[in-house]
């Protein structure tokens, strides 16, 4: 098997980079919020999700596709007065 | 549950609670302490603050919600760590979708980092904004009458003037201020912030207060759970004592309680 160039790397393996809670993340292939709930090991976890700074319902997570660049937040309910 | 709470309930947003007691989650040693202190206040709603989660940092971190589950109280979440009214109606909206279209909320917005002291302009811009979108919006600000009204005239469901300083448990600094803006309020006047022990909370529901919400107060006794139990007390002692009208202080008495009359030893 011929050995691959960079350059045919990046045209056969997209990779997205994504911004999330404020740090970057990369994956190697395009993926939804419900693919990515379950990379980050939060699936059934009481989440909710913001992307460049709208709501993603969660009946809508495997509807939507994430996009190279986007920003995401992702929150609990934590201990607060 | 004693006979008198349901006849005196404290309706907010349409809702009738019969505790008027509101506590925080914060500040507790671990969840077990923050479930026993909430059960010992007797309190109905609960706030929560909103937070980034961890991205697996830290796989199977235990969920507040488990200790304080949104089908046995009224998630009261907030909008602690805002600064700007852009931040706050972000924070509530992922809230509400948080807690399945949830929609009472606790809005505060900071001024700065050191006192905590709100914001008024921004908590009147983030205010109309969440009204509009269909939020109850119970919110945090100074005890000034004048922005209180404001707040009530956009629509919120509960003005909550501070006592005093978020956290500092200094009491009720101005409770002449408290008192104009509880007279003219329409709608629940809710102490929030500065309560630093149970005679506090009595004396802002002797005033007049709708309710009392708190969390430093418990949360930072040695004993929280028993100073929970000794603030529920104190603001039903307080209502009651609200209710019951207090005699006119007077600085002193020509009458006595016991009577003046059959004395011994009289001829």
């Amino acid at each position: 098997m011929p050995k691959r160039s960079n350059v045919d790397l990046q045209q056969t393996i997209p990779m997205i980079a994504l911004t999330i809670n404020g740090s970057p993340r990369t994956f190697e292939r395009p993926l939804n919020c419900a693919e990515l709930i379950g990379e980050l090991d939060l699936t059934g976890k009481r989440i909710a999700m913001e992307r460049n700074g709208e709501i993603v319902p969660r009946s809508q997570f495997s509807h939507c596709i994430l996009q190279d660049g986007d920003h995401l937040e992702i929150v609990v309910a934590v201990g607060g007065g | 549950m004693k006979s008198n709470e349901n006849l005196d309930p404290l309706v907010i947003g349409g809702k009738s609670y019969s505790s008027r007691l509101l506590i925080g989650t914060g500040k507790y040693k671990d969840f077990a302490e923050t479930k026993a202190a909430v059960e010992a206040s007797g309190a109905q709603i609960v706030t929560v603050a909103i937070r980034r989660t961890n991205i697996g940092q830290n796989p199977g971190e235990p969920n507040l919600l488990d200790a304080i589950p949104p089908s046995k109280y009224t998630l009261l979440p907030n909008t602690a760590g805002c600064y700007t009214a852009d931040d706050a109606v972000r924070t509530l909206r992922l809230a509400r979708e948080l807690l399945d279209g949830h929609d009472l909320v606790k809005l505060e917005v900071l001024g700065d980092p050191k006192t905590l002291y709100p914001n008024v302009v921004e908590t009147i811009a983030a205010a109309k904004t969440l009204v509009k979108d269909g939020f109850k919006v119970m919110v945090y600000t100074s005890d000034d009458p004048i922005i209180a009204k404001q707040l009530e005239e956009i629509g919120c469901v509960a003005v909550m003037p501070l006592a005093s300083l978020i956290g500092s448990g200094m009491g009720i600094l101005n409770p002449w201020n408290l008192q104009i803006i509880i007279e003219s309020a329409k709608v629940p006047v809710i102490v929030d912030a500065g309560v630093g022990t149970a005679s506090d909370a009595a004396i802002a529901m002797e005033l007049g207060c709708d309710a009392v919400l708190m969390n430093t107060a418990v949360a930072a006794a040695k004993n929280p759970v028993l100073m929970a139990t000794a603030m529920c007390k104190a603001v039903e002692a307080g209502r009651a004592a609200f209710l019951a009208g207090r005699m006119p202080k007077k600085l002193y008495s020509a009458s006595p309680s016991s009577p003046t009359g059959g004395m011994i030893g009289k001829s």
